[in-house]
């Protein structure tokens, strides 16, 4: 699945929408998708880092720092000339060691010269991008962790072998699993910003669309991407729109008030499901050029945003998104 | 159906390598299922036509990946660069062995370099019973899985397509594929991705510039049927919308009724169905989803180097996730200064002279995950009530299971057999559907019922977890080991079973579910060495109870 324009995946919406959502905010704090395998979820996340535009960054940081890190940071920072780099799209895989997603001691330097260095992780190699744990269900808990806890404070903080570093690791998580084999912990699940459910499709005419679009692709790739340019193009047009706008817009007290009684029917625990939910429909609302933040945004984002944060009882069998629709249906008609 | 050539399975896995040497990358590759003469010849046809390198089981990072030679770079003092395995049989094949045993942070990486188009896989799967397969993440990526354990010898050619460019396939062909995958209960999207490929590499091989009924027949055959998770609908069936697989036998007579007017879909449907292994048959005609998605494969922990209590260093090269004990390092290294400045004429503020023997990794004492087996027994005598309890308590068992990191399996015998209706699991979700079709009644066939559950301890550990058995059991064995009614022989099977977990030193306990508690059931547990625990009136958490109590001494 090397490269395919985001615009031509078929169907997915919630799943577009989310990811499209951390783009415009990528401090709405990750996403976790759960799905069926071959369903698309990491060809989504690696269309939306091919498709967003380059970065800037020094061209000798191994951390990507743009000037503003590199004037926060200037320990860690290679510095050398501003250069455009492609956004990092980091695929963490399973057996990943502690050591290779922090960083560690500079082994091969340590031993030559003596000298302690830091070898920066894949937590480095991630800054302003994205970070795809395929299975993360099935990844060390310990290090589901590390990994909420830097996405959440967007700085990591090595403590061990004596060193003392600390860089900066601003990414969107983007976390992927089959709840058969195996949950998520409540408490990690907890701090995924919003969470999305991918099916597969059921009609004929979807799955053939996405074979005739794949063959498209494999037959010719390079005209296969200029047949969808334009539409890509769109999307990150809104993603701009998004960022601009996104702190001009600031909710009603109205729909405020509407997230905390739609919290309390669905029984989402903690404050942070309200958070997240006025978080995303504003993110929603400014990708879309809306003016303000409406309660349409909120109804669109919140399965996303609730769906992972509801007790659960474990012998009921009502799935958490029928709960959530039923409570919209039941507060909004 | 063997006397059809098309059906046999040595001949598809020829057909199967043929398509694969056409486009290695964009198939992913091959399970080959069983180890056999045939097996071997067709890998050494494939190593003719492809870049191939084997893929030891117990490879490390630096080896698959590349990396800096720590032993050479010591030797030379400038660091040495060493080339991956992935690196040399870039766009080629990794022929993998003993897939099977596959640990998950290498099927991490190999699922990796397959998304990235870098490598092609061949799995060697030798896995016997109990769900043994490689990764499923793994196997989910490759196109074609080919059962091969019961072919003999043949010599494998493999042909060169007829034409040059790809042949290309209609709307009609793909809308073929799509309701074939819906038929058979195939979810996946990647799976339909390789169908319509392997489509048109077939039409490409035998020089068809479109593909035809043949080509989408032979792909569905091919990629589909493997994957199948239930039997098809009866075919234009006009009324019932969705009705239960029917029984094989009726499916084959509609077929043949109606085989003039058929659409295409149908034909490529009914050739899929055709080709579903008989093993997979047997089980989706019983209603039983096949092993979709279980943890198997992907758990193998590592038992040092790694986390957990340290245990102090040792020699060794930091590698495979082990890391490096500087100090100790370093330590050891200091006495020899003196000789190996001598020995290379360096003088006193050269950098400190390190040699490969110096070098000293961590390890770590590991708790090993624990996997609760529970046979139980579905019998008639055993009443419905005690089993609806054993599912609550399996369920309890779950809730709990993220907290304590451990997994729970199900077996249940009853009738002339036993059955692993739950492999191990974390997962809830899974769990629920397996246990709420559990049905009850017959004979107990206890003899069987413990050998399947040593079998599955013996298997958990060998993937370096703990078991722990609990046996629930009124003790009464009616049906002895090969499944012949009989209460003498029953008894000194089950006995005998019995006393082989007693000798494996497997963990176990017996809760005798009897109205009363008996002597069959103390003297069952005797033999087993376990721990014995009459519950007459036990509900879902007074056992989950007694389970649990018993795990914290």
């Amino acid at each position: 699945m090397a490269k395919f324009p985001f615009s031509a995946i078929v169907g997915q919406d919630e799943m577009k929408q989310a990811l499209l959502i951390a783009a415009v905010d990528p401090a709405i704090g990750g996403v976790m998708v759960f799905g069926d395998r071959g369903t698309g979820k990491s060809t989504a996340a690696r269309a939306l880092a091919s498709l967003l535009p380059p970065i800037t960054a020094h061209e000798n940081c191994l951390y990507g720092s743009s000037k503003e890190d590199a004037a926060a940071y200037p320990e860690v920072c290679g510095g050398g000339p501003l250069r455009k780099r492609p956004v990092p799209f980091v695929d963490l895989p399973l057996g990943a060691t502690e050591d290779r997603v922090i960083g560690s001691l500079d082994l091969e330097r340590a031993l030559r010269s003596g000298e302690k260095g830091f070898e920066p992780g894949l937590l480095a190699k991630s800054h302003r991008g994205f970070l795809y744990i395929d299975e993360i269900n099935l990844l060390e808990d310990h290090l589901v962790d590390l990994l909420l806890d830097v996405a959440a404070s967007g700085e990591n903080v090595v403590e061990r072998e004596g060193l003392s570093v600390r860089h900066p690791a601003r990414f969107v998580l983007i976390g992927s699993g089959n709840p058969e084999e195996g949950e998520l912990r409540p408490q990690l699940l907890d701090r995924f910003g919003l969470s999305v459910e991918v099916r597969t499709p059921e009609e004929v005419e979807t799955r053939v669309e996405i074979m005739r679009l794949v063959a498209a692709n494999e037959r010719d790739p390079a005209a296969f991407a200029d047949e969808w340019a334009e539409e890509d193009t769109r999307i990150l047009k809104q993603i701009a729109r998004g960022k601009t706008r996104l702190a001009k817009l600031e909710p009603s007290e109205d729909l405020l008030t509407d997230a905390a009684h739609l919290c309390l029917a669905v029984g989402a625990d903690g404050l942070r499901g309200e958070l997240t939910l006025m978080r995303a429909a504003r993110a929603l609302a400014a990708r879309n050029g809306a003016r303000k933040v409406k309660r349409e945004h909120l109804i669109a984002v919140a399965p996303s945003a609730l769906r992972h944060r509801l007790r659960r009882d474990v012998l009921d069998e009502t799935g958490s998104t029928a709960r959530i629709t039923r409570a919209l249906e039941e507060l909004f008609q | 159906m063997t006397g059809d050539p098309a059906l046999d399975p040595i001949h598809d896995a020829e057909l199967a390598a043929n398509l694969f040497i056409q486009g290695p990358l964009a198939f992913g590759g091959m399970v080959l299922r069983g180890n056999s003469p045939a097996r071997e010849a067709l890998v050494a046809a494939i190593s003719d036509q492809l870049i191939c390198r084997r893929l030891p089981p117990h490879i490390d990072d630096e080896r698959l990946l590349g990396g800096i030679d720590i032993a050479a770079s010591l030797a030379a003092g400038k660091p040495v660069e060493a080339s991956g395995l992935l690196a040399e049989a870039q766009g080629g094949a990794l022929i993998v062995p003993l897939a099977e045993r596959m640990g998950e942070a290498l099927a991490g990486r190999l699922n990796q370099a397959l998304d990235d188009k870098r490598v092609a896989l061949i799995l060697l799967d030798d896995g016997g019973e109990l769900d043994e397969t490689p990764p499923l993440a793994l196997m989910e990526r490759l196109a074609f899985h080919c059962d091969l354990t019961h072919s003999r010898e043949r010599q494998a050619t493999l042909e060169t397509p007829q034409l040059a460019t790809p042949a290309a396939l209609d709307n009609e062909a793909l809308s073929a594929i799509a309701a074939t995958g819906a038929a058979l209960g195939v979810n996946s999207v990647r799976a339909l991705i390789h169908t319509s490929q392997t489509a048109a590499a077939h039409a490409t091989l035998y020089g068809r510039g479109v593909a035809g009924q043949g080509d989408l027949e032979a792909a569905a055959r091919l990629v589909l049927a493997p994957r199948a998770t239930q039997l098809p609908p009866p075919p234009e069936e006009p009324k019932a919308s969705d009705p239960p697989p029917p029984e094989p036998g009726d499916d084959q007579q509609e077929n043949n009724q109606q085989s003039t007017d058929q659409k295409l879909e149908d034909k490529v449907v009914e050739a899929a169905t055709a080709a579903i292994p008989a093993d997979l048959l047997a089980q989706l005609a019983k209603g039983l989803a096949p092993r979709q998605a279980g943890a198997s494969g992907s758990g193998q922990k590592r038992k040092s180097g790694l986390r957990g209590k340290p245990l102090g260093a040792r020699p060794g090269m930091p590698r495979g996730g082990a890391r490096l004990a500087m100090i100790d390092t370093l330590r050891a290294a200091v006495p020899w200064q003196g000789i190996r400045r001598r020995e290379v004429g360096a003088d006193k503020d050269a950098p400190i002279l390190m040699r490969k023997d110096d070098l000293r990794v961590r390890r770590f004492e590991e708790k090993a995950a624990r996997v609760t087996i529970f046979a139980v027994d579905a019998s008639g005598s055993a009443a419905a009530a005690r089993l609806a309890e054993a599912k609550g308590a399996v369920e309890l068992m779950l809730a709990q299971a993220y907290v304590t990191r451990s997994e729970v399996a199900l077996i249940a015998f009853r009738g002339e057999t036993a059955e692993l209706l739950l492999p191990p699991t974390r997962s809830l979700t899974r769990a629920r559907r397996a246990l709420a079709e559990l049905p009850g009644g017959g004979g107990t066939p206890l003899a069987m019922g413990l050998n399947a559950a040593s079998e599955l301890a013996r298997s958990v550990r060998s993937r370096g977890r703990t078991p722990s058995l609990i046996v629930l059991t009124d003790g009464r064995a009616n049906v002895d080991g090969q499944g012949e009614p009989g209460r003498k022989q029953a008894g000194e099977d089950a006995e005998a079973a019995a006393k082989a977990i007693a000798r494996e030193g497997i963990d176990a306990l017996v809760v005798d579910i009897s109205a009363r508690a008996s002597r069959e059931g103390g003297e069952l547990a005797d033999a087993m060495h376990a721990r014995y625990l009459a519950l007459p009136r036990a509900d879902a958490k007074t056992l989950h109870a007694a389970i649990s109590t018993r795990e914290l001494a």
